[in-house]
């Protein structure tokens, strides 16, 4: 069975039709790469796929491990796997890292019926996963991302994923706006983080990422719709020939 | 006016410990009572606040508890430092078996304002009535008729106090229909540093009292006070209070001021920035729910050049619980370079929530720099979305935001124990565990 079926999704922001019938299928252990020009439709697929409320689906499936993925909420796609790096983490002053993490951890641990970590338990758990994103402990009594720069608001979100283990990973344009240090250290944690039951979709409009995250297919969106599949040669001509190239649109600086 | 309280100021013991000008500050307070009696909601200052439930109440002065109050009814009141210098008031009069006071640095004095008046007149009476005289508003004036016992601290010059002072006025269960006018004068002397709390609080939360309490602080040259105030009183109460400041020259002056309690509760908060180069920290947080009315008018007096302010009020209102907010700042043309900032926000949790928020900026001077804000509304969507695509169920993160909500200002409490103890109880109000 696929991790993730997708079948002639369609959504909308308001009345206006965003995705216009997508249809993909990510199997355990595979690395999906979504590029698009901007208007494309990537991150609304990746905010669908989450439970974001401002979208609505019109049309179409969405299997996980094959529940109807629509169907739940956001908290629950949460406890069933699912996880959302954000293209825009929210500020959150007035909570601390630690605290919105350790929420988060045993939320999804009591909706599994496992037992909850006490906060020292999971400072030792913490204490592994911050290595991951090559940060020190006083990170975590900052409040979430308030006064973060916008490298360490995207190592953040990696390091929440790191934490969560989520099944399907979903990266919505985790490097845009990173320089190459914040870069490689995001790549390295998303890296770090596969396992063989676990899948990744990376949502980029650059081809930079995919040198450091190798994707295993790329998959090419325009207007709501994948105009083009392949493998990550796909990621490498789009680079050369821009987007422009499938989309019959021009756009600057791809 | 009705005749109780007529009667009730008739009856006011006078003794021979009493300095010969109360007895005329008391008339001249019963005087412009009987001359303005309660405000109506006509009267612009009380537009949003009816105060007719009080009106229409024929309060008998406050009485003697019926039962014993023990340390432990008020455990929660000493944030774990029992040690701390504390003056408890029990149904408006000073219970020395409760309170605490410790050996104090020479010059130091904490005591009933009832034995201040008898023993050290001559360092009341240059502040008493002088900053919260009784024309200020009805309340006031029914406070001065009725001065009777409350707390007096006098810091001297250049005394650095860690520990803060606690001022805890306690209601007991059997004050139905009762009302206490607690008076409080605060001195610090050029130079000195301290930390005040004043804790308002019920321990019935049915009881229909009346608290109508004044507290004057006077910040000499150079002084430092930060003064929590923190007001918990039964949810069936009338809490009325006027605050004064008075600031002289370098003087900095903190204020953090949590409203949780009462039926209708109205705090004024008024501090003059007499000299230059003083500064005013005003910070506040309101939660009321169920049919509370919660009303914070604030008032900055920028009269001198190069002062500052700095000010934040939050309000969370759940059910058709009401917030009244009216932050004045006036800046007269003398006070040129002021620098103030004004900040009113309100988190409505439920549609039948209300808020009625007002800045009233009155400037005169042209060199300054004031700004205000204030907004109002429900918790946004995306920090919701950002905690339920984490795991966290909606409610409990709707709850946790509505406490990130409140922490900003909480934060702001700059003595640990009192921070913490403030974090606790807003927490178990707001139904979120531990950070």
């Amino acid at each position: 069975m696929a991790l993730l079926e997708i079948r002639d999704l369609h959504a909308n922001v308001g009345d206006k039709e965003i995705l216009k019938g997508i249809s993909l299928t990510v199997n355990a252990g595979e690395v999906h790469a979504i590029m698009g020009p901007n208007g494309s439709g990537k991150s609304t697929l990746a905010q669908v796929l989450a439970g974001h409320p401002a979208y609505q689906v019109t049309g179409g499936q969405v299997l996980f491990k094959g529940q109807d993925l629509l169907d739940m909420e956001p908290e629950e796609r949460a406890q069933a796997g699912v996880f959302l790096a954000f293209q825009y983490p929210v500020e959150i002053p007035g909570v601390t890292n630690a605290y919105f993490l350790r929420t988060a951890y045993n939320e999804i641990r009591k909706a599994r019926g496992q037992e909850e970590l006490d906060p020292m338990d999971f400072l030792d758990l913490l204490e592994e996963k911050l290595k991951v994103v090559e940060w020190g402990p006083e990170i975590m009594q900052r409040a979430v991302n308030a006064g973060f720069s916008g490298g360490e608001k995207k190592r953040n979100e990696i390091l929440q994923m790191a934490v969560l283990e989520p099944t399907l990973a979903i990266l919505d344009e985790t490097d845009s706006g990173l320089d190459i240090d914040a870069l490689r250290i995001v790549a390295n944690g998303v890296n770090a983080l596969k396992r063989p039951e676990s899948a990744t979709i990376v949502v980029t409009h650059y081809q930079r990422l995919l040198n450091h995250i190798v994707p295993d297919y790329v998959h090419v969106l325009a207007d709501g719709q994948i105009v083009r599949s392949g493998g990550k040669e796909l990621a490498h001509e789009l680079e050369a020939k821009g987007y422009e190239w499938l989309t019959g649109v021009a756009e600057a600086a791809a | 006016m009705n005749d109780t309280i007529q009667r009730a100021f008739d009856a006011l013991p006078v003794t021979a410990r009493m300095p010969a000008w109360l007895a005329p500050l008391r008339r001249a307070g019963m005087d412009r009572f009987a001359e303005v009696g309660f405000p109506g909601t006509r009267d612009e200052e009380w537009r949003f606040t009816p105060v007719a439930p009080i009106a229409r109440t024929p309060f008998g002065p406050a009485t003697p508890p019926a039962g014993p109050v023990g340390r432990g009814d008020l455990a929660a009141f000493t944030f774990g430092h029992p040690e701390w210098p504390s003056l408890v008031f029990v149904n408006g009069r000073l219970s020395p078996e409760l309170s605490t006071i410790p050996a104090l640095p020479a010059g130091v004095l904490l005591t009933s304002l009832a034995e201040a008046l008898a023993t050290r007149p001559e360092l009341v009476e240059p502040h008493l009535a002088r900053q919260a005289g009784p024309e200020a508003t009805p309340f006031t004036a029914l406070n001065a008729a009725f001065i009777q016992d409350g707390a007096f601290l006098h810091i001297p010059k250049d005394a650095d106090l860690k520990d803060p002072f606690v001022l805890v006025f306690v209601t007991t269960p059997d004050q139905g229909g009762r009302m206490s006018h607690p008076r409080n004068l605060v001195v610090v002397e050029p130079g000195a540093r301290a930390s005040l709390v004043e804790i308002y609080v019920g321990l019935d939360n049915a009881a229909a009292y009346l608290t109508n309490a004044v507290t004057e602080v006077v910040l000499r040259a150079n002084a430092w006070l930060e003064h929590t105030r923190i007001q918990r009183e039964s949810e069936a109460a009338w809490h009325m209070a006027f605050s004064h400041v008075h600031q002289d020259r370098d003087s900095h002056y903190r204020s953090f001021t949590l409203a949780m309690g009462a039926a209708i509760s109205r705090h004024n908060l008024h501090t003059r920035l007499d000299a230059p180069n003083t500064e005013a920290l005003l910070y506040g947080l309101s939660i009321a729910h169920r049919d509370q009315l919660v009303d914070n008018h604030t008032a900055i007096y920028h009269v001198q050049p190069d002062c500052r302010s700095w000010e934040m009020y939050k309000a969370i209102l759940d059910d058709r619980a009401r917030g009244v907010f009216n932050g004045k700042v006036l800046v007269t043309p003398e006070a040129q370079k002021t620098d103030a900032k004004q900040t009113n926000r309100t988190l409505l949790l439920s549609p039948e929530a209300k808020i009625n928020t007002k800045p009233q900026l009155e400037i005169f001077a042209d060199d300054v720099k004031c700004t205000h804000g204030a907004t109002v509304g429900y918790l946004d969507e995306m920090p919701q979305f950002y905690f339920t695509s984490r795991g966290i169920p909606a409610e409990r993160a709707e709850k946790l935001l509505t406490y990130a909500f409140a922490a900003e200002v909480l934060d702001e409490v700059r003595v640990d124990a009192v921070r913490t103890e403030l974090d606790r109880v807003v927490r178990q109000r707001l139904g979120v565990v531990e950070q």
